[in-house]
């Protein structure tokens, strides 16, 4: 590539890159040959897979399953939530069964904060361990979940908040649990997710002049070769 | 009084006390500190990141680069992540060698602490002590897994090699070895007017703000907060085993410090417990699918590593690579009452304060 064009390259915004790299490489034939091969053994899989869990839903009909022992921990923290912060504040509430049956609970963002006061302070639940922070990004959404557990009764809950991927941005919950501050500062510099309220909002892993956040779906290196 | 200029100070990334390469500014009054920023991701190398893309069996070497001073411990919870997920048995022998080799972490990983604790205080000689009893454990872990510090022992559904013969009976010699040693740290150190004068009282916080601040470990337990996960919430098979939790109750580097100790004399406990209890044969492997898909769905699952509660979250939406993969890194946690403890002390327990926090850099920046 010629000087010329790498410079014109890197002047180019994030997503024309690669758009002058169209030339079509010469045929190579033992190549094409490779990958028709894998073509072909991949659409053998496919179909043996296929079969296969055709044959699993057929030979077990589902069973209707016994209520998990943990219901009654999700009801009653859905049930304090709706009483005591609002009726809209619940969007959605299931147990985890991968996760031994982990209460967890989705809250609308507008009702986060004072969710979270009721979380940690209500006697019952008095979840004021906040064990772990986790951001992902869905792709249509992200989600911020809080992990928590009450040192008394060690019950556990995973409180989850959504938000959209444009603009995102989740109430912070530092001021409730200390412990959000440093994690709460790695989801805002990884995924890009706001947490308004927070005391001290900057990058934490990477450079302050990083572009960018590495986490998220969609992300690409604005210097390709770091 | 005389005022001073405030003066500001840069204490890292290469300064030799910092454990690696953590940074931290602080503005000083005269020799008193009266803010100090802590600076990360020296060491940030996108573990996360780079998980999104590797299979799960790919991704355990990466782990033991997280806290490069108990890597058993960082296997332990990813595997046993995936098998949660995925419902997987583990052999029963398996279990047992992962409980003795993470036992065995643990005794290391305080004593590397240990060392370099009274290294930074200003004691050279307790460092070569813990290094020459460490290097014991390295031995038998070499001996196990052909590595020294990044074992990349454990897998989803079992361990990677058996024991060789002879192995566990140098395991049990180690134990009796170990715990005469223990007398000899405390009867060299633990005592010793100038190091107590150095920790007694120095980084105190109470039980309500190691809570909130979300600190584990020795951390926690300083302040008399009964919560180890081996004991709160078993995990593996520590709840067949008879140990007891050292709780401390000033909440001060001293606390912090009979704590460690005193764990490594649990530890040595469990250990001899296990090696008595150990299956005479059996498989290491569990049955686990040849490409490990945990289905659609997330987890979290945390155990007890020496620095405290290290978890794993994994969003997986039924491929081999997770979705997404979030450490909880108990250095990165227990770092952050830091700025809290600094102000008003003097850049001296500045050192006492920070190694009494244990971190490992690796493990901060992951």
């Amino acid at each position: 590539m010629s000087e010329e064009k790498k410079e014109e390259e890197k002047a180019l915004p994030d997503g024309a890159r690669g758009a002058g790299e169209a030339q079509t490489p010469p045929v190579d034939p033992e190549r094409e040959a490779k990958l028709k091969a894998a073509a072909e053994a991949r659409a053998a899989r496919a179909a043996a897979k296929e079969k296969a869990d055709k044959e699993a839903a057929e030979a077990a009909p589902p069973e209707p399953k016994p209520p998990s022992p943990k219901q009654p921990e999700l009801e009653r923290i859905v049930e304090l939530l709706k009483r005591d912060v609002s009726e809209e504040a619940v969007e959605d509430a299931y147990v985890n069964e991968l996760n031994g049956d982990m209460p967890t609970v989705v809250v609308r963002n507008a009702h986060w904060r004072p969710a979270a006061e009721l979380l940690k302070r209500h006697e019952e639940l008095s979840f004021r361990y906040l064990r772990n922070v986790s951001g992902v990004d869905y792709e249509t959404h992200m989600e911020v979940v809080y992990h928590m557990v009450s040192l008394g009764t060690k019950r556990e809950a995973a409180i989850k908040v959504k938000t959209e991927r444009e603009g995102a941005s989740v109430y912070s919950a530092t001021p409730v649990w200390a412990t959000a501050g440093w994690n709460e500062r790695e989801i805002f510099d990884l995924l890009g997710i706001d947490f308004p309220g927070h005391p001290d909002l900057r990058r934490i892993m990477m450079p302050d002049d990083w572009v960018g956040h590495p986490l998220r779906k969609d992300y690409e290196p604005l210097d390709s070769e770091v | 009084m005389i005022r001073t200029e405030e003066l500001l100070l840069n204490v890292g990334p290469q300064h030799p006390s910092t454990h690696g390469v953590f940074r931290i500014v602080v503005k000083l009054d005269g020799e008193v500190i009266t803010e100090a920023t802590p600076v990360m991701g020296y060491l940030h190398r996108g573990t996360e990141k780079i998980a999104e893309s590797l299979n799960f069996t790919q991704i355990i070497p990466y782990t033991d680069r997280m806290d490069y001073v108990s890597a058993m411990t960082n296997n332990y919870v990813l595997v046993h992540a995936v098998e949660t997920m995925m419902g997987l048995e583990v052999p029963e022998r398996a279990e047992f060698l992962r409980l003795i080799v993470m036992e065995l972490q643990r005794v290391a990983s305080h004593l590397v602490w240990w060392g370099t604790y009274l290294l930074d205080i200003g004691a050279m000689s307790p460092f070569l002590y813990a290094f020459r009893d460490r290097e014991i454990i390295i031995d038998l872990f070499n001996e196990l897994c052909g590595a020294r510090l990044t074992y990349n022992y454990m897998r989803v559904g079992g361990v990677k090699w058996d024991a060789p013969p002879g192995w566990m009976d140098k395991v049990r010699d180690f134990i009796p070895y170990m715990e005469n040693k223990l007398e000899e740290y405390d009867k060299l150190v633990s005592g010793n007017e100038i190091f107590l004068a150095r920790i007694k009282g120095i980084g105190k916080y109470d039980a309500e703000t190691a809570i909130d601040y979300g600190l584990s470990g020795a951390n926690l337990r300083c302040t008399g907060v009964d919560w180890d996960l081996r004991k709160a919430e078993p995990y593996s098979l520590y709840s067949r085993f008879e140990f007891d939790v050292p709780l401390g109750k000033n909440g001060d580097c001293y606390d912090r410090y009979r704590i460690r100790l005193e764990e490594i004399r649990q530890s040595l406990r469990i250990l001899k417990q296990a090696v008595r209890q150990f299956p005479d044969g059996g498989e290491t492997m569990g049955k686990v699918p040849r490409v490990i898909r945990p289905p659609a769905g997330e987890v979290y699952v945390r155990i007890e590593s020496p620095r405290g509660e290290i978890g794993c979250h994994i969003v997986s939406k039924g491929k081999a690579e997770p979705y997404r993969l979030k450490f909880r890194r108990p250095s990165f946690v227990n770092l952050q009452i830091l700025p809290k403890l600094l102000v008003g002390e003097t850049m001296t327990n500045l050192i006492t304060i920070l190694g009494g926090v244990d971190i490992v850099v690796g493990e901060v920046d992951c």
